[in-house]
């Protein structure tokens, strides 16, 4: 058993934007929708800014309120590898993943009418290959691996480092974690 | 598992000690995708090298039954280290555009009207030869001239000589390095090569003036920087605006535009008067040590804060910073350099401030060209011009390549006519600055032949249209890196040009045929040409193919040792704090400060610079890109803009100091930068027609550069130095 998740070193990130075109290219994502997105968000008043850059993307939550709001048995957790996933022929597009999703990560493909969203690129990570973004990340800024195994990447980061998720309110146990503590001096 | 960079630098390694590396399709690039073929599908992998901008990083096309279905970064190349950017990733997007360029036109309708008739190759070509020797007939092969950038260069390069012409024309050149290429070359004898040799990677400190790296998408540099904050260097970034790389850094510094020498000659007093500077480095590498402490004592903090706006002890803090870590400082030596006309000083600013904390030739600064000779084919000898070229204009240290000069002269005739232009790949009406005048220019001409791969709005004032086909379709000239280590790359075709579009090779050769200079293209294929150069150079032609790019083993020395010693190729064999050279011609040896204009009250001064997702106006229609990247906007100061009643998203126009108004763009109103400038993203305000998705999306803001000054010295194009108003639209 393995739980994949993405840390995302937001040290690291310049906003280039590659992941965003890789993942498309990849995924077969129509035009204008998305699967994952580059927010800018500046704090401050000139000339004292601070200005954070967050990839977001599907969380694949381990508490999935869209697996759970999902009539058909479309929307699920993969027991194998942690990952939220859908089943596309059980979709009947009713958007109720959509509604319940607190982090505005799925879209309707207009072209086939069903639900869509971040898979992790789970057909290149079964083939032991990192997702398209991951793969592309110009500043090494996001991270890929199995939390389960202590000696991977990702739970080396998570281990040494402060993160967060995002809207841990929502208690959803989100497995994208962001590493944005300024640890310079 | 992806090649990581620890990896990629594993490989050089081997491949550095000589060790021979053989390898499969199937084990070099299959690991990039996650390709599953259908039973009977045909499945490649196939290494080229990229053109959706100029960095041309390594890539890999996964060609699925003849289409192209992804591209990845080429592990084993340098720039893109198993990387592409969004430009990269969206590379596709320019094959399968569209509204591209599909088959030769020539004009029908008024030149400018965008009236056209589809021709075929043949009747394309013997049109565009006998204009141009109808031209050579009359005025002489010196007015006709050549416009480019890009892969073409080498093959449009080929056939202007050929023809006899020396005026040649590369917006790349007065609109972007020149300043910086004649500044280090006049201070070290050596320009800091295309890539910079940046060892950002290593630095302590890095500085950028204006630089927007990760905004100017220079992949392995940018790949370079984020290794730098991973290992926590400090950054300084000397901006008016604040950029991507001012988000990262340790201090961003607002500085009033125009006023960066004032806060370099300041930085070069305190690290002087200090004692900051490397002085076993300074006595034994440069010259003119002791005239430049003179020179610079005028320049105190205190007087530079009065310059810059910019706090002194700010200014004293960070060139302690600087003298701190030195020689692991990177100063960025920029690349769009072309800014207030006094750029070349301002550059050398640079130049002397690397050279009196050490930074060239050592670890975090720049790194030295790898010096493994290469041989190759031997080069064309060409028929010498008649007449001298006029693309220098009347500076001194130029390269002959400016656009501007080219324009002028063609305007004025003065000191002969040009009447021919054949301009390939670049979008001279954006790309230069007042198209107005661009186009003055062309009325003038008696032939405008544009060879493009898309319907930019330069190509649709040409008279004839030559479709290119996109780099995934055609084979250039090889891509030699001195980089850390020599390093050769093939671009090669993936799939074949889609349309009645050929390759830039082709359409010169042909014309060449045409032209009489046939025996200038001495191959049939370009494939056969690079095949022979492999045979020259040592290289295994069909390895090449395969891994996309080729080291040689042992080419790296990056560091000045005892063994390895630098060489400067100026008059004095040192590094010329002092220039003689520049004393020579009657220009400051030491730079020396001089304030520029400032806007009055209501005025703003005009800057451009990029986005990631674009390069220059080419990839405005690519629809991967227009989807991330629509429209340019228009920067505005929020505290300005509230007393102006402008809010966020409104459309406003610009009106520049000689009333020129720009297209309409929407209004970003930030704290992002100073209340005495505004900014957008250069490329955008597209004409075209048949540009379906680029038409009329934001301003262009080459247009609002109807003021411009060149600089003295290089010849580079200053284009910061123009006003604007708003009004609202």
């Amino acid at each position: 058993m393995s739980k994949y998740v993405m840390v995302i070193d937001q040290r690291r990130c310049i906003g280039c934007m590659a992941c965003i075109v890789a993942c498309k290219a990849e995924n077969d994502v129509p035009e204008e929708h998305f699967r994952t997105r580059v927010i800018q968000e500046v704090e401050g008043q000139f000339p004292k800014l601070r200005m954070e850059l967050r990839s977001e993307l599907c969380n694949h939550c381990d508490n999935p309120p869209c697996v759970y709001n999902c009539p058909t048995g479309a929307s699920y957790k993969d027991k194998e590898t942690g990952m939220v996933l859908l089943k596309k022929n059980r979709c009947v597009g009713c958007k109720a993943c959509i509604a319940s999703c607190p982090y505005d990560a799925r879209y309707i493909d207009p072209r086939h009418g069903y639900a869509d969203k971040c898979t992790f690129c789970s057909h290149r990570v079964a083939k032991g290959k990192e997702p398209a973004c991951v793969q592309t990340c110009i500043g090494r800024s996001r991270i890929f691996g199995d939390i389960e195994d202590p000696e991977s990447e990702v739970s080396v980061l998570l281990r040494e480092h402060h993160f967060e998720v995002l809207k841990p309110a929502a208690g959803t146990e989100p497995k994208v974690y962001y590493i944005n503590r300024i640890l310079k001096g | 598992m992806p090649i990581s960079r620890r990896d990629f630098l594993k490989y050089t390694s081997i491949a550095a000690a000589g060790t021979a590396v053989s390898f499969s399709d199937a084990e070099l690039f299959s690991h990039l995708f996650a390709i599953t073929p259908e039973s009977n599908e045909d499945v490649r992998y196939i290494p080229t090298y990229c053109e959706v901008c100029f960095w041309n990083c390594g890539a890999v096309a996964a060609v699925v039954d003849g289409k192209v279905k992804k591209l990845e970064g080429n592990p084993y190349d340098p720039r893109s280290r198993g990387k592409l950017c969004a430009r990269g990733n969206a590379g596709i997007g320019e094959l399968y555009d569209d509204d591209r360029l599909k088959h030769p036109m020539i004009r029908t309708g008024a030149r400018g009207d965008g009236k056209y008739r589809e021709a075929s190759w043949d009747e394309a070509l013997n049109y565009t030869a006998e204009k141009m020797i109808k031209i050579k007939n009359e005025y002489g092969p010196e007015s006709v001239a050549f416009m480019m950038h890009g892969g073409i260069t080498t093959h449009l390069m080929n056939l202007g000589k050929a023809f006899g012409s020396p005026n040649f024309g590369f917006p790349s050149y007065g609109q972007c390095r020149a300043a910086r290429m004649v500044a280090y070359d006049l201070t070290y004898g050596a320009d800091v090569g295309s890539p910079e040799r940046v060892d950002m990677a290593n630095s302590r400190v890095i500085v950028f003036f204006g630089t927007h790296l990760g905004e100017n998408m220079h992949n392995s540099q940018v790949q370079d920087f984020t290794e730098a904050l991973g290992n926590r260097a400090k950054i300084i970034v000397v901006d008016p605006r604040f950029s991507t790389a001012a988000g990262k850094a340790d201090h961003w510094l607002p500085i009033r535009p125009g006023a960066d020498m004032a806060l370099m000659l300041a930085w070069i007093n305190i690290i002087i008067s200090e004692g900051l500077y490397d002085s076993e480095y300074v006595n034994k590498y440069t010259t003119g040590f002791d005239e430049l402490k003179e020179s610079v004592k005028e320049y105190t903090p205190e007087w530079a804060s009065k310059e810059t706006d910019l706090p002194a002890d700010i200014i004293v803090e960070t060139a302690r910073e600087l003298g701190r870590y030195a020689p692991s400082v990177c100063i960025h030596p920029g690349r769009f350099t072309a800014w207030h006309g006094n750029d070349t000083q301002r550059e050398r600013c640079i130049a002397i401030l690397g050279a009196i904390l050490g930074t060239w030739g050592r670890k975090g600064g720049i790194y030295l060209a790898s010096k493994a000779p290469l041989s190759g084919v031997a080069g064309m000898s060409y028929p010498v011009p008649s007449k001298v070229s006029i693309a220098k204009g009347p500076h001194h240290f130029a390269q002959p390549q400016l656009m501007q000069a080219v324009r002028r002269t063609t305007i004025t005739a003065d000191p002969y006519p040009i009447k021919g232009w054949v301009v390939a790949g670049t979008n001279i009406l954006r790309a230069v600055p007042n198209p107005v005048k661009s186009i003055e220019a062309i009325m003038k001409l008696d032939l405008l032949v544009a060879i493009d791969i898309r319907p930019l709005d330069t190509a649709m004032m040409a008279d004839v249209i030559l479709p290119e086909c996109t780099y995934l379709e055609r084979h250039d000239s090889l891509k030699i890196d001195r980089g850390v280590s020599l390093s050769v790359g093939i671009r090669q075709p993936v799939v074949e040009p889609l349309y009645k579009s050929k390759a830039g090779w082709w359409i010169c050769k042909e014309l060449g045929n045409r032209l009489g200079v046939g025996e200038y293209f001495p191959y049939e294929t370009y494939e056969g040409h690079i095949k022979k150069e492999c045979s020259a150079m040592g290289i295994d032609y069909d390895e090449l193919t395969r891994v996309g790019t080729k080291f040689y083993p042992g080419s790296d020395n990056p560091y000045i040792t005892n063994e390895n010693q630098p060489v400067f190729k100026t008059p004095s064999g040192k590094i010329e704090l002092y220039s003689s050279q520049l004393a020579a011609q009657g220009f400051d040896p030491i730079p020396k400060y001089n304030r520029i204009e400032q806007p009055e009250k209501g005025w703003f001064r005009l800057l451009s610079g990029r986005s990631p997702v674009h390069s220059f106006s080419r990839t405005a229609n690519n629809q991967k890109l227009f989807e991330l990247f629509e429209e340019n906007v228009l920067w505005l100061n929020a505290r300005i803009a509230s007393s102006m009643g402008i809010m966020d998203g409104q459309n406003i126009i610009l009106v520049n100091s000689d009333n020129v108004r720009s297209e309409i763009i929407k209004a970003k109103v930030t704290q992002r930068i100073r209340n005495d400038c505004v900014y957008m993203v250069h490329g955008f305000g597209a004409k075209s027609r048949l540009l379906s998705r680029a038409r009329g999306r934001g301003a262009d803001d080459s247009r609002l550069m109807t003021r411009f000054v060149s600089d003295p010295i290089s010849g580079s194009t200053g284009m910061r130095v123009n006003f604007v108003r708003i009004e609202k639209a």
